[in-house]
C-alpha cells in the first residue's frame, strides 16, 4: 500500500502528516509506504491513495485515487478517523 | 525540542492582514539572527503563490520557507494577534496564532514542526498560548 501526501512545498506539514499516518497505521497492525510531496508533484502520481489538508485537497479534483481532506492538521482523531477505513479496506480488497 | 526565547515571541501583535501577520512572525527570526530577511519575503511569496496551505488547524498558522532561501539556524516564533485576520482558508479562519518556522535543512525544518505540533497538541498548553497567558514568560514556562 502507498499513499501520498501533499503540501504547499512537499518538506514540512506533509512529511509530519505522513509520518503521522505510518504511526497511527503500525497502532493498527499495518505497515503504510509513503511519499511526501508538493503540490506540482502530487499530480499524477501513482498511489492507493492521497491525503492533504482541506484548502490543498481542493487542487487535487482531477486525481484518479481518492484524496481525503484533512481540516486540522494536528489533531490525530480526525487524522486516524478519516485514513483508517480506508487503509482497512484496502487491505481487505489486498 | 523547541528553543523559544522570548525574543520570539510577541503577544497582541496588531496585523492588517496574513501577510502583515507572516511578515510580523518572520522579523523575530530576522531580529534574533535565526533567518536573513529574504526567508521572510520567501514566506510571503509563498503564501501568496500556493496559497493558505500553512494554516494547519483552526486558528493556527505555520508559515515558512524553504531552509536554502535565508534559514541561518533552525528556529521557531511565535505571534499572538490582537485581532484575527483572515488567511483564506477554507475552514480555519480566522488565523489568531502565527508560528514562523526556520530550519537548516530538511531534518532541523520537521524538527521543528513536530516540537511545535506536540505543543500544540496539548489542549490545556494550546489554550494557555491562544487565551490565558498574559505574558511572555507564562507561554515559556508550559513549552
Amino acid at each position: 500500500m502507498k499513499i501520498v501526501t501533499v503540501c504547499g512545498m512537499g518538506f514540512g506539514t506533509s512529511l509530519m502528516l505522513l509520518m503521522d499516518i505510518q504511526s497511527i497505521a503500525k497502532k493498527h497492525g499495518y505497515e503504510v509506504q509513503g511519499e511526501a510531496v508538493d503540490l506540482g508533484s502530487a499530480k499524477g502520481k501513482v498511489c492507493d491513495f492521497m491525503v492533504a489538508s482541506s484548502e490543498i485537497s481542493a487542487e487535487l479534483n482531477d486525481e484518479s485515487v481518492e484524496v481525503i481532506s484533512i481540516n486540522n492538521l494536528l489533531d490525530k482523531d480526525e487524522i486516524e478517523a478519516k485514513v483508517m477505513p480506508i487503509i482497512q479496506k484496502l487491505h481487505q480488497r489486498g | 525540542m523547541l528553543t523559544l526565547t522570548e525574543g520570539l515571541i510577541e503577544l497582541d501583535v496588531k496585523a492588517k492582514d496574513a501577510e502583515d501577520a507572516i511578515r510580523k512572525a518572520g522579523q523575530l527570526l530576522v531580529n534574533e539572527g535565526l533567518a536573513e530577511q529574504c526567508y521572510v519575503d520567501a514566506m510571503v511569496k509563498g503564501f501568496k503563490e500556493v496559497g493558505p496551505y500553512i494554516v494547519v488547524a483552526p486558528n493556527i498558522a505555520f508559515p515558512h520557507a524553504r531552509p536554502e532561501l535565508g534559514a541561518k539556524e533552525k528556529g521557531v516564533s511565535l505571534i499572538r494577534l490582537s485581532q484575527p485576520v483572515v488567511f483564506g482558508h477554507p475552514t480555519n479562519d480566522p488565523i489568531s496564532l502565527v508560528c514562523a518556522l526556520c530550519g537548516t535543512d530538511s531534518v532541523s525544518h520537521i524538527q521543528m514542526l513536530q516540537a511545535l505540533a506536540d505543543v500544540l497538541r496539548d489542549e490545556e498548553k494550546l489554550n494557555v498560548i491562544m487565551n490565558i497567558a498574559t505574558s511572555k514568560e507564562e507561554i515559556l514556562s508550559i513549552i
